[in-house]
């Protein structure tokens, strides 16, 4: 059988379906837009602050946010109305299913975080950029957020809990990852958990390729993402297993 | 063995035995009937046959497949229709088929043309560009059936594929299950309609509290009451005053007093009528209308579960609500 065209029609039915919707489309953008403009609005003149250091915060932001809670939701939304176990009953490996409905939100999470960087070209020079590492950490960050909202979704029998659950975990992230206050102005003790969360590297990543101020090293950084993404993986799958499949 | 083999299948959650040690074989091409009350193990007997749930014990054959080892390569073979429809309400009819169809790796042009057949067969040809959400129930339900069968499986397992719809509609579904049959198909469905189940199953097997209580075709459940002969009187008053008395006179009946004036004798023999009628009249009951009835496969089921089939329907209402 051709676990492909199940692959791309999963992949295309969830972007027609819940990514393309004008709600979600008009998120993406407003979403990244309104934290721009709240960094505007908290400095009074315009030179008091550095669109460029802003991006990889904004980027990763937007990932994070697009990912987490589009996946949980859909997911969520899907197992509610039943149309999952239709998934889960036809005859394509778990690991394909896993595959086509999280390349989804990569996909979304992947285009909105961009649309800062689309905001930021008209105002300032984006020059001197490294393209592949942002791509790269962008991707990475996708993942695993995407991974990160697939295990909440297992967990989840409502949409309004897999909401409150992408919550528990985003917030924390947001201030714990070095997007906005570098780590090394964190207290102490808060500092050992910004390294267990991906995104620290992933902005660390964006930090680097954009404003070459990355702490660690980029190999080091896309390394343990990958092993995120590893760990997630197997969790969701291993969890799916013993959740969904009674 | 045949083209479903189900042994000594076991599924519990917790301290609860939801299917308990049931055996059972499907043969190729016949349609097969799981009836029972809400709460006997139907539904977790499917999920598991399906690959939506994980049996406790027990071994399962889907054409000499392991339909729990491999049951990815088992669902190949697989049409399912569950009791709740589980298409997507934002997709059309007809993307809807397409979708089904690449489920089971089924190329662009070939899925397209038998979504196609499907909706002229299903009478949903008109419907076809209109979205899921705006389809009658009994619209859902055919739609949800040509979605099982767009792949031609060689099995077809339906979950109470009349219920909760129109007369007209439920017609059809059993004519289009009927017609799968004698396309080759083989019907695993759980129903709790009996005379459906009398009307188009070959064998049907009975399950009370997750163990299957009697397995056997049609006609050799209905043999043991083709002997029984049933009269339902008419009255003008109720007859449960006499009861005893008519039973102390008449032995060899069994005498049923049902509603306000309504009363059903059973005999193993046939039924003298015109003794009963004077005996009546004679206390002053007035006899309007006596009918014959023929035993039914409720009355095997009742029989056989101790289940009143009226209490099924309820139940099975009741939980829709």
């Amino acid at each position: 059988m051709n676990v492909w065209i199940a692959f791309w029609n999963i992949l295309k039915k969830d972007i027609r379906n819940y990514y393309l919707k004008p709600p979600n489309i008009s998120w993406g953008i407003i979403f990244p837009l309104s934290w721009t403009l709240m960094q505007f609005i908290r400095a009074p003149s315009t030179q008091a602050i550095d669109i460029k250091s802003l991006l990889p915060g904004l980027m990763a932001m937007s990932v994070l946010f697009g990912t987490t809670s589009m996946l949980a939701v859909t997911i969520t939304f899907e197992r509610r109305g039943r149309s999952f176990d239709r998934l889960l009953s036809a005859p394509i490996s778990l690991t394909t299913l896993v595959l086509a409905k999280i390349s989804g939100a990569i996909l979304f999470g992947m285009i909105i975080s961009f649309s800062p960087v689309l905001f930021a070209a008209f105002i300032i020079d984006l020059s001197g950029i490294n393209w592949g590492i942002v791509i790269a950490g962008v991707l990475l960050m996708a993942i695993t957020s995407t991974l990160l909202g697939l295990a909440i979704a297992v967990s989840s029998r409502e949409v309004f809990e897999a909401q409150t659950y992408s919550n528990f975990f985003r917030f924390p992230m947001l201030f714990l990852s070095g997007l906005f206050l570098p780590i090394a102005k964190l207290p102490v003790f808060l500092r050992p958990i910004s390294y267990c969360l991906p995104l620290t590297y992933g902005a660390d990543m964006l930090n680097g390729a954009i404003n070459q101020t990355g702490v660690m090293n980029v190999w080091l950084d896309a390394l343990v993402l990958i092993g995120f993404v590893v760990i997630l993986f197997y969790f969701c799958h291993w969890n799916i297993k013993r959740k969904w499949i009674l | 063995m045949g083209i479903v083999s189900v042994t000594n299948l076991k599924k519990t959650f917790g301290d609860f035995t939801a299917v308990d040690d049931i055996s059972f074989d499907i043969q190729k091409g016949e349609i097969f009937g799981f009836l029972g009350p809400n709460g006997a193990g139907k539904t977790s007997t499917i999920n598991m046959l399906i690959g939506l749930s994980r049996p406790s014990g027990g071994a399962i054959s889907i054409n000499n497949i392991d339909g729990i080892k491999d049951i990815k390569k088992a669902q190949r073979i697989m049409g399912i229709v569950p009791d709740e429809s589980n298409l997507y309400d934002e997709m059309d009819g007809f993307d809807n088929l397409c979708f089904c169809a690449s489920l089971y790796g089924m190329r662009k042009d070939d899925r397209e043309k038998r979504a196609s057949e499907l909706l002229e067969q299903f009478n949903l040809k008109s419907a076809g560009k209109r979205p899921f959400r705006a389809y009658s129930k009994g619209m859902r339900r055919k739609l949800a059936i040509a979605a099982g069968i767009i792949h031609n499986p060689d099995i077809l397992f339906l979950d109470e594929p009349t219920t909760g719809i129109d007369v007209e509609s439920a017609r059809q579904i059993r004519s289009l299950i009927l017609d799968m049959k004698r396309r080759g198909t083989t019907v695993f469905l759980t129903t709790h309609y009996i005379e459906e189940a009398q009307r188009i199953c070959d064998r049907v097997a009975f399950i009370v509290s997750g163990k299957i209580v009697k397995t056997d075709t049609v006609e050799a459940l209905m043999e043991n009451t083709e002997n029984e002969h049933i009269l339902k009187l008419t009255l003008n008053k109720s007859a449960g005053g006499i009861k005893d008395e008519l039973q102390r006179d008449f032995p060899n009946l069994r005498i049923e007093p049902k509603d306000e004036n309504i009363c059903f004798i059973t005999s193993d023999e046939k039924i003298a009528l015109l003794p009963i009628l004077q005996y009546l009249d004679n206390r002053g009951i007035s006899v309007f209308e006596a009918k014959e009835i023929r035993p039914t496969l409720e009355d095997v089921f009742v029989r056989v579960t101790g289940i009143e089939t009226g209490k099924l329907q309820k139940e099975k209402e009741g939980r829709r609500k």
